[in-house]
Order: C-alpha cells, then structure tokens, then sequence
C-alpha cells in the first residue's frame, strides 16, 4: 500500500511541487496520476521512490514511512517498485537480455534461475525473439517493453510508470496500457503518471488530477480495484 | 543451505564484477595500456633503487667480515714481552685468527708488492716494525671498537690502526640510500593511488547514466562500486606485473657485470639478488600495487559514486 499524508514538496529554490496530497493506492489497485506538465506528476513518483523527501507531511510505502528511510534500506525500497520511464533508460552498451537482467543481478538471483525469469518477462513483453539484440535496434515501442520486462522482472509489488506513452502512437499506447493491465490482473499494484486524458479515461481505473500541486477530484472516478 | 547459497550468490556477484572489469579494460585497451605503463614505470623508480641498495649492502656485509685489526709493535720487545703478547692473543676469544708479521718478513712482502726493493736494501737497517694482524671474532663496528681499545693499552704496542672507518661510512651510505628509496616508494604510492583514482573518476564519470539507472532499480552502493573497485585492483596488478617484467629485464642487464665485479672482489656476495630472492620481490611488488590500485578505487569511489543521485 502506498499512502499520501498531506505531502507537501517545495524544491530548494522555492518552486512548490504538491501542495498538501492525500490519498492511497490499495494493494492489487491500478490507478492513473494526470494534471498539466509541472502540476506535479514526476514529483509525487520521486516521492515514492524515495529520490526526492517530502517538505512536510508522510509518503509511507507498506507501512514505511520514506521520511525516515536510512539510505541504506533504499536499495531495498526500490526492488518492490518496479520502474518504467518516457525515455526507457535502457543501456545501450548491452543486449536486451541482459539489460532485462539487470534487477537479477543486482539481487544475486542464480544465474540459471534468473535466465528463465528474464526469458518469461520478455516473452510477456511479445520480445522473446530479440532478447539477443542491442535495445538500439529496437522500435520506440519495444523498446518500452523491454523497459516493462526490466521493471516486472523481480516481481515487484508496485509498478510505477511515468509518461510510458508519451512517445507513442495511440495504437502502442493502448497496447502499452493493456500490459501494465495484465500485470494488475495478477496482484501487483500499478501507478502510472500521463496526460493522454483519452486513453485512460477509456481504461476503467481511478484518476487521480493535479492541479498546481494539488490533488482534484482524487477518487471521484469508480475506486476500482482488480479490472475484472 | 541458504548461507550456502547466500555465499554461491555473493561469489557469482565478484566474479561477474572481475570479469566485467577485464572485458572493459580489454575493450579500452590503448587507454588502460598507457595508464598500466605509467603505473609500471613509476613502481620500478623505487624497486630499481631498493634493489640496488640491497645488492650493495651485500657487498658492505662482505666488506665488514674483513675488517681487521693492524698492530705495530714496539721495536725494542724481548723475546719474553712478544711470547707474553702471542700467548694473550692466543687464548684472547675475541681474536678469530691473527698473523705475527717479523719486520724481516714485512720488508720482503714490502720488496715484492711495491717494487721498490731497492730503496729497502739501500737504507742501513729495516725501517719495517713488527706487526700482529687481528681478525676480531665480531665483526660488528663496536665490537671491533672496543677491542681496537684494548690493544692500544697495551704495553706491547707502538700504535695501531682500524680498517673500519670507511666500512662504517659505507654503512651509513647504505643506510642514508635505503631511507632515500623508502621515501621515494612512498612518494610514488601515493602518486599510483592519484593515478587509478583520477582514471576512475573518469570510468565513472562516463558511466553515469547506468550507475544512475542501477541506483534506480534497487542496486546498493556496494554493487554499484564493486566494478570500479575491480577495475583499481587490475590497474594496480597490471601495473606491478609490468614493473616486475622491466625490473627482471634489468636484473638480467646487470647480473652479469655483477658478478664478474663479485668475482674480482674474491668473494660472491655482490648481487642484485643476494638479499632478497627475485621471486619475493615479484610477489611484494604485485601485492603492493594491487592494494595501491584497489586504495586509488576505493578514494575515487567515495569521492564521486555517491554524489550521483538519480534525479
């Protein structure tokens, strides 16, 4: 569970990101983060992803609160979340397996186990084919499923996108969508940040709209958990 | 069972981090040649030094085991007062042998080595004293100070003399050359720990986006580091092991002419290897400088991996 305690964040300099957010992502729950570029979408992510601490009020992931997360237990904090960005951050100097592989070996997995884990979320991703080439090779497209199968590799209890559509055509966008959808279906929470209001008003989740760093109309669509 | 696999999983963790850093340093092999070189290079300045002070201070341990004691005796002795100075160096522990030289037997080596037999046999008596050398049975400088001592009070002797003084100059010379390369080592340590600090400052610097994504997904500080920390302790392997080679080559240049000086000297202490067996040095100098690379990692590390933060 994620929840939101009245989180207010001003960056040094005085630009103030939220202003006083509430509100929680239930376990198994997908739901979207909307609002105009600098309302704040990329800020409330950080916040979760502890690389950015709050100014006042609690970010608290499974019961804990960021604020007060040595920064040795934030290696720990980050292989629950799984990440996906706008611009992939893939690494262009390896393969797509291995660039897949990233999170296994980060956590020591056996070697053996992890290639299957690695060949399953590829094939999950429809990459199975190209887990020997370089991500540079790849589609804009693929390219974000590669970086989908690097962030549900380790099977994380949360994934947390930022704008994965942003660079897409509405046909991959809707294929983009459909796979965090799946990955709902089977437990994990899913928190995506976009601004293409039409595709995910179609998508039957919980919208959650910044305004000027402040959460409107948080809920107000149908709280829905598991899509079934 | 899970230790057991904790440990498979933390052993298969270095091994890809070594190996990672191998294929790097091979990838970029003109640039990890120059700075092996430097690194070789600048370990073989205090090794040649140290080596060359070693192989001399051979020599001067040689040179000490000779240092001798000369006594000139008084020319008026009786027969008595020589028999009671001949008995005492005899039963005298201090003395490992001693030589009676007779005036007479002095002139004829003096007519011999000098070639001025003439001027003996012109002049109307032997000008030559007696004279007793002494081997002193501890060879140590003050040893041989204090029994040099002993016979100037005696009655027996005229005067006498030391061949120590220029060995002991030659001790401190030793000594004086042996601070100087330990302090020229030092100066270079810390020079190799800058070197593979400063060219892993720029392994890191021009990783900075997948140190940054690593970070994101969950990789500690200590993943994170492990590849440089590699990459500092094959630099400084590297290094040693092309030191160690141009040191050997050396070795090799000058044996020779070493030992021919050795041989010449009348006894074989003088070489370059004589204190210290090649091998030991090869072993200490490859372990001096990979922990001198893994030092110069580790400083770049804590300087510069923690200050990149995804942001």
């Amino acid at each position: 569970m994620i929840r939101f305690d009245h989180v207010a964040k001003q960056y040094p300099g005085g630009h103030v990101a939220l202003r006083g957010v509430n509100f929680e992502l239930a376990d198994g729950e997908m739901a979207f983060v909307t609002g105009r570029s600098g309302a704040g979408k990329s800020t409330l992510l950080k916040l979760i992803m502890r690389m950015e601490i709050s100014s006042r009020g609690q970010v608290i992931v499974d019961g804990r609160n960021l604020a007060r997360l040595p920064r040795r237990q934030i290696p720990l904090l980050r292989r629950r979340i799984g990440v996906v960005f706008q611009d992939h951050q893939l690494l262009y100097d390896r393969s797509v397996f291995d660039n897949v592989m990233l999170p296994l070996r980060i956590t020591g997995h056996d070697r053996r186990d992890a290639a299957r884990r690695v060949r399953a979320a590829l094939d999950k991703v429809g990459l199975l084919g190209k887990e020997r080439l370089n991500p540079i090779a790849l589609s804009g497209g693929e390219q974000q499923r590669v970086g989908i199968a690097r962030a549900v590799v380790n099977r994380p209890r949360f994934i947390l996108a930022d704008e994965p559509t942003g660079n897409l055509d509405p046909e991959l966008s809707a294929e983009i969508m459909s796979l965090f959808e799946q990955f709902n279906h089977i437990g994990v929470s899913v928190l995506i940040a976009s601004h293409d209001l039409r595709l995910i008003r179609r998508m039957k989740h919980r919208i959650l709209t910044l305004d000027d760093g402040r959460l409107t109309g948080a809920g107000t669509t149908s709280r829905s958990g598991r899509h079934e | 069972m899970s230790e057991n696999r904790h440990f498979r999983s933390w052993l298969q963790a270095h091994r890809e981090s070594a190996v990672d850093s191998l294929v790097r340093l091979w990838r970029h092999r003109l640039g990890s040649l120059m700075t092996l070189s430097v690194i070789g290079i600048a370990l073989l300045l205090p090794a040649l030094l140290l080596t060359g002070v070693n192989a001399l201070s051979g020599l001067s341990d040689g040179l000490r085991d000779s240092a001798r004691i000369t006594l000139y005796l008084r020319d008026d002795l009786t027969d008595e007062e020589q028999q009671t100075l001949r008995d005492s160096l005899a039963s005298d522990t201090r003395i490992s042998e001693w030589l009676y030289i007779s005036p007479e037997q002095a002139a004829r080596e003096f007519a011999r080595y000098s070639g001025f037999a003439d001027v003996i046999s012109v002049l109307p008596r032997n000008p030559l004293p007696a004279t007793v050398e002494l081997l002193p049975a501890d060879s140590e400088p003050e040893a041989v100070e204090r029994l040099a001592r002993g016979m100037a009070d005696r009655p027996q002797v005229e005067d006498l003399q030391v061949d120590l003084d220029w060995v002991q100059r030659l001790a401190t010379l030793m000594e004086l050359g042996r601070r100087l390369s330990l302090a020229l080592a030092t100066i270079i340590a810390v020079a190799v720990v800058f070197i593979v600090g400063n060219t892993i400052r720029l392994a890191i610097e021009s990783r900075r986006d997948e140190i940054m994504v690593v970070k994101l997904i969950g990789g500690t500080d200590a993943f994170v580091a492990r590849p440089f920390l590699y990459t500092g302790a094959l630099y400084g392997l590297g290094g040693g092991l092309l030191g160690a080679l141009l040191l050997w080559l050396l070795y090799r240049l000058i044996e020779p002419p070493l030992q021919q000086l050795s041989a010449q000297y009348g006894d074989g202490s003088l070489s370059a290897t004589a204190s210290t067996p090649f091998p030991l040095v090869l072993i200490g100098l490859l372990a001096i400088s990979t922990v001198l690379g893994w030092l110069g990692a580790q400083l770049s590390v804590r300087r510069h991996l923690h200050a990149i933060e995804p942001d």
